[in-house]
């Protein structure tokens, strides 16, 4: 572990670090609505945003909150807005919209125990599947999952970069673990996380398509305002950015805005893998769960039995691949979350193998021994 | 002959319009207004939500865009704290702002952002083929009050100005100079400004009503609206079922982007002690 | 072998709990150089629901942060000792507010009834800085977090102009523990 001094080193909560990260970003617009136990990020930033010549807006509503970010967003301003479930399912319509007008911005989800109103000041881990596919039609999505403090900083500044990268909503999924959890975090070196800027065209207004079928499946960027007068719609479009029923143009749309995504699969995908080597148990977990499957294999470990850990960061697009070619060496995946296996079935499709489910969903985070339990229990098998 | 072609996307013409149909006699207005300001147009952003009124953008040679359905002016709200050179404009009709979107419009009245909303009011909803809307006028039949509507309907400009909105002017389609004239003074006001003009509808909401083609619902409007400085001296039973048309209102508020940027400075210069 | 001590703070909300595990953390964290983690449970209401501050230190990276095996249970309230006490270790510490929790349950640890709200009304006048008085407790306690480290954390997360009065508060919870030790 690196040592750390007083400078740079800081005790503070995961949706602290989230909003401290976002303005490290280059973030400057901020539009949300109060909501357990996302709030605290709203709160900081209505304090720091206008001392960094940003903007704060605290909207009427989530739905509100979503399309002020977009609009934000296409004025050429990194945006941010953060919530949990019950809003996170308001936002879903105009997720959609900005996957589909290709707008960068970050969606934070701090989630809490549902469904409904479910148990605003507990953890769950069961947006995950809502993340993937909460708003309609056929859409790409790019989900990261951290589990500590200083995880949430970094990939906040990378939700960012993948938004900016990609052209596409990004959503970082927290929960209440780590959003309000406090502990230390050494802040990272200048340059030690990159920062991505979405690439504007370099073309002139007169030239320029909007929605250009590039080589890249990224088309360049041009923010309102800057004499571009293009159009902006949710309804199916071609590359000038206008309507169309067009069969081909519609299929052409569809197919390059999830392709975008999915031919950078490997780019974008990110996760740590440790005592796999010799192991004959994999545990799969991912946020604050991963905290408690980390104590576990080290119990585990500590007791003979031969158990590793794979921490997926990015959700979604998930590592199918990296799955399959473990589940060549090992049998046994044991799946730790907080909800009722949303993750566990992937990890299914991608092993073949025996996937053991470790849920919890009355609001309490899994213990290391409900893992190491399953762990032993695997192993007598 | 007023150059309208400067300001139009030729190419995405025809429109989806039906014949009759007041959304022509807006945009004309709208682009009348643009003009008289002498706001560049690459300054001007047009936003919609979904609706007829909702397509206008996609014709005009603006910053355009059309957003999901009654959301209009909470994208725009974004759009314009991002970048407050750009003059907002939103176009929506009364389902849009008024129903699925009403929340939004209240609260941006209250609020105060510099912005001017039109709101295209033919008391129904044309998009979906004609559907009850929350100001189609009671005992009135549509696809969804089959029977006659059985609710009341809202007064819009009425809701503005109760919600704080400092300029609110309401016209008809058949004013149509009138219209241009108040929405540049619109335009020119800061703050939250609100156009309502009265549309036709001949397709949706004259048919199953039975009140003529579009020739005759303009004559409707002509004969039953009232100026309000006329109306202000006249007795209410003479004005009676008449719509009220004029400036309706007209006050100064602080705007939201002033407050926000002082509040800004503020903070800025106690940060340096 | 690697150390992990585990402190529970509990009674209600409006009792300063959340700040005091946070004081400790930061405490142990930023001014001792080890690892500390806090973390909260609370039910909706701000202020008379109950609260549960859990601090966690270790001199290796923490994953779980939840108290599993409490060195160092801290009760404001009868119920909360009432819900809590058995979580506690062997030898562990039960520290408990007299004002508030009267009957103290018997087990194999090492138990303080001390006055600490009295404590705080007596040496400051003040009720409110009881949980200040509670860290100077536990500091004197248990040795985990020194006590410079403490008070450089209490004067960094208090509010300004009230730095004088919590370390009163800090200094006569030291004294109490060490009459209490004696």
């Amino acid at each position: 572990m690196r040592m750390s001094n007083r400078e740079n080193a800081k005790l503070m909560t995961g949706n602290e670090a989230c909003a401290e990260a976002a303005l490290f970003a280059g973030m400057r617009f901020f539009a949300g609505y109060p909501i357990t136990p996302s709030t605290e990020i709203a709160e900081f930033l209505a304090r720091r945003l206008p001392q960094v010549g940003g903007t704060f807006v605290q909207m009427e509503d989530e739905i509100a909150s979503m399309a002020a970010i977009i609009g934000a967003s296409l004025a050429g301003v990194k945006s941010m807005t953060a919530t949990s479930g019950p809003g996170f399912s308001l936002m879903q319509e105009n997720i959609g919209y900005a996957t589909m007008t290709e707008v960068p911005c970050v969606v934070v989800n701090v989630q809490r125990g549902g469904p409904s109103t479910g148990l605003p000041t507990l953890p769950s881990q069961a947006d995950v599947m809502q993340a993937r596919w909460g708003t309609h039609g056929d859409h790409p999505v790019i989900a990261v999952a951290p589990s500590t403090v200083r995880e949430t900083y970094d990939w906040t500044i990378r939700a960012f970069n993948l938004s900016e990268r990609f052209r596409t909503p990004v959503i970082l999924l927290l929960d209440e673990i780590v959003g309000h959890v406090s502990e230390k975090i050494v802040y990272p070196a200048r340059g030690e996380i990159e920062q991505v800027e979405r690439e504007r065209t370099s073309r002139d207004p007169e030239s320029y398509l909007p929605y250009e079928n590039t080589d890249s499946d990224i088309p360049p960027f041009a923010e309102f305002g800057a004499g571009y007068r293009y159009h902006v719609t949710g309804l199916n479009h071609d590359e000038t950015g206008f309507p169309t029923n067009d069969p081909k143009k519609v299929d052409i749309l569809n197919r390059r805005i999830n392709r975008k995504i999915e031919r950078y699969r490997s780019e974008i995908i990110a996760y740590s893998e440790s005592s796999l080597e010799d192991a004959d148990i994999c545990v799969v977990a991912y946020g604050s769960s991963a905290r408690s499957a980390h104590r576990a294999v080290l119990d585990a470990r500590r007791s003979g039995y031969k158990a590793g850990i794979f921490q997926p960061f990015v959700l979604w697009p998930f590592p199918h691949e990296r799955l399959s070619l473990i589940a060549q060496r090992i049998k046994n995946f044991v799946v730790p979350e907080m909800n009722l296996g949303q993750i566990a079935h992937e990890v299914s499709c991608a092993t073949n193998r025996n996937i053991v489910r470790v849920n919890r969903v009355d609001g309490g985070l899994i213990t290391p021994d409900e893992i190491l339990e399953e762990i032993k229990n695997v192993s007598i098998r | 002959m007023f150059p309208y072609d400067k300001y139009l996307r030729r190419d995405k013409f025809p429109h989806i319009w039906c014949t009759g149909c007041g959304c022509g006699i807006v945009l004309k207005a709208l682009l009348r207004a643009i003009e008289r300001s002498k706001i560049p147009k690459d300054d001007v952003a047009i936003v919609s939500g979904i609706g007829c009124s909702s397509r206008t953008p996609g014709y005009l040679d603006f910053n355009t865009l059309h957003t999901t359905h009654g959301r209009a002016i909470a994208f725009a709200t974004g759009l314009k704290l991002a970048k407050r050179k750009l003059k907002v404009i939103v176009v929506t009709g009364d389902g849009d702002a008024t129903a699925i979107g009403g929340n939004h419009f209240i609260h941006a009245a209250r609020r105060n952002l510099d912005m001017t909303v039109i709101i295209y009011n033919n008391y129904i909803y044309g998009m979906t083929g004609g559907q009850v809307s929350p100001t189609t006028p009671a005992g009135k039949r549509s696809t969804t009050s089959p029977h006659g509507n059985v609710e009341p309907a809202f007064d819009i400009s009425g809701l503005a100005i109760a919600a704080g909105a400092p300029f609110v002017a309401r016209t008809t389609c058949y004013h149509a100079v009138q219209l241009d004239k108040y929405i540049n003074k619109g335009i020119m006001k800061k703050g939250f400004s609100v156009v309502e003009v009265l549309t036709p509808c001949p397709t949706y909401y004259a048919r199953p009503n039975r009140l003529g083609n579009a020739v005759e619902m303009l004559e409707w409007y002509k004969n039953n609206s009232i100026q309000i400085e006329v109306a202000r001296n006249t007795s209410d039973e003479e004005k009676a079922g008449k719509i009220t048309i004029g400036i309706l209102h007209d006050s100064d508020r602080p705007e939201f982007c002033d407050v926000y940027s002082q509040l800004s400075a503020r903070v800025r210069e106690a940060n340096k002690e | 072998m690697s150390f992990r001590y585990e402190f529970r703070l509990s009674g209600s909300g409006g009792q300063g709990l959340i700040l005091a595990g946070k004081i400790l953390a930061e405490a142990a964290a930023i001014y001792d150089g080890k690892n500390a983690t806090q973390s909260q449970s609370y039910g909706p209401e701000a202020r008379g629901g109950s609260s549960r501050s859990e601090v966690i230190v270790s001199d290796e990276e923490i994953d779980y942060p939840k108290a599993l095996n409490i060195d160092l249970l801290l009760c404001f309230t009868q119920e909360a000792c009432d819900k809590y006490y058995t979580d506690i270790k062997d030898n562990g510490i039960l520290l408990v507010d007299r004002s508030y929790v009267t009957k103290t349950p018997k087990g194999k640890y090492r138990m303080y009834s001390l006055p600490i709200t009295e404590t705080a009304e007596a040496k400051v006048g003040k009720a409110l800085v009881a949980n200040i008085v509670a860290l100077g407790i536990i500091t004197q306690l248990t040795g985990i977090i020194s006590r410079g480290a403490v008070e450089a954390a209490i004067l960094s997360r208090v509010p300004k102009g009230t730095e004088e009065l919590n370390l009163q508060a800090f200094n006569a919870g030291i004294e109490l523990a060490q009459q209490a030790q004696s």
